[in-house]
């Protein structure tokens, strides 16, 4: 499914092994939609020596601070942006910015 | 292998070995050549901070040029005569009162080596890596920048087909300074964000 910016998104809690493009820390939690970046090829297939084809939607997906580490140091407004593709994104319910 | 580079072998460290062999191999299966390599080493030592500090500058300066730099960073590179091609996108974050911003890449090293060459060690280190998106205030304290009360702090973390840079603040005090000055107090450190320029 595609998104808009704004849009409040989850990031797949999925254990997929092998080349992955989406940290650890940020599987499971929620966020929100800035922009779609463009359609790249796959790197989970270029990774393998395949084409990555059809390419896919790259989205800078934005997270609060304190919606990723229970016990964030900083400011409650900070946040962080990471490049997240759609197939490991779904509709979630993440606070914004 | 050490046909290339005989007089390396007493101090070479294992992961150098390793390359090396690694390097050899190819070159003997004919996959890379040795110009190739050459060109490749050529390609990688063209490039430094003081690229982005004259990006920096000019957008200091110039306003035309800072939209350019802010909505099409290869375009602004290439304008100055840089060589910014890379599949990876190019972007610039701009630093305000109200926003700062830190780069880091989480899953491996990731940074726009096209514009400024190789990163520094510290950014591919295991404690950059997971420090700057957990605590990147603390991060920033070590580096010797504390990130005024009133400022967001944001992390860009570099996942994927993005290269990021961060367009720095001009400092106070620098309204006489020539582009080419200006350019002088723009350092790498400032262009990830665990810092800023100073006069």
């Amino acid at each position: 499914m595609t998104f808009e910016p704004g849009d409040r998104v989850r990031v797949l809690p999925s254990a997929k092994p092998g080349h992955v493009r989406t940290p650890g820390y940020l599987k499971g939690k929620s966020g929100w939609i800035e922009y779609m970046i463009g359609e790249f090829p796959n790197p989970e297939e270029l990774a393998y020596g395949h084409s990555g084809l059809p390419e896919r939607p790259l989205y800078k997906v934005g997270f609060l601070q304190p919606d990723l580490w229970d016990d964030y140091e900083g400011h409650a407004e900070d946040y962080l942006y990471a490049d997240v593709y759609e197939h490991w994104l779904e509709p979630g319910e993440g606070g914004t910015k | 292998m050490s046909d290339h580079h005989p007089h390396e072998e007493t101090t070479m460290s294992p992961y150098a070995a390793r390359i090396r062999a690694i390097e050899g191999l190819l070159l003997e299966k004919g996959v890379l050549t040795e110009p190739e390599v050459q060109d490749s080493i050529a390609y990688m030592e063209a490039r430094s901070p003081a690229n982005g500090a004259r990006l920096v500058a000019r957008a200091w300066v110039d306003e035309d040029f800072e939209e350019l730099l802010l909505s099409d960073a290869k375009a602004a590179a290439s304008q100055l005569g840089m060589e910014p091609e890379h599949p990876a996108e190019f972007v610039v974050v701009k630093n305000t009162p109200g926003v700062h911003n830190l780069i880091v890449c989480t899953l491996c090293s990731c940074y726009p080596r096209a514009v400024l060459g190789r990163p520094p060690d510290w950014y591919k280190s295991f404690a950059y890596r997971s420090r700057a998106v957990r605590e990147p205030r603390a991060v920033m304290r070590e580096f010797g920048f504390e990130p005024p009360e009133d400022v967001e702090v944001v992390v860009h973390d570099s996942t994927a087909d993005v290269r990021y840079m961060v367009l720095p603040m001009r400092p106070s005090g620098t309204e006489d300074l020539g582009e080419e000055e200006l350019a002088s107090l723009v350092t790498r450190d400032s262009l990830v964000g665990v810092n800023v320029p100073r006069l």
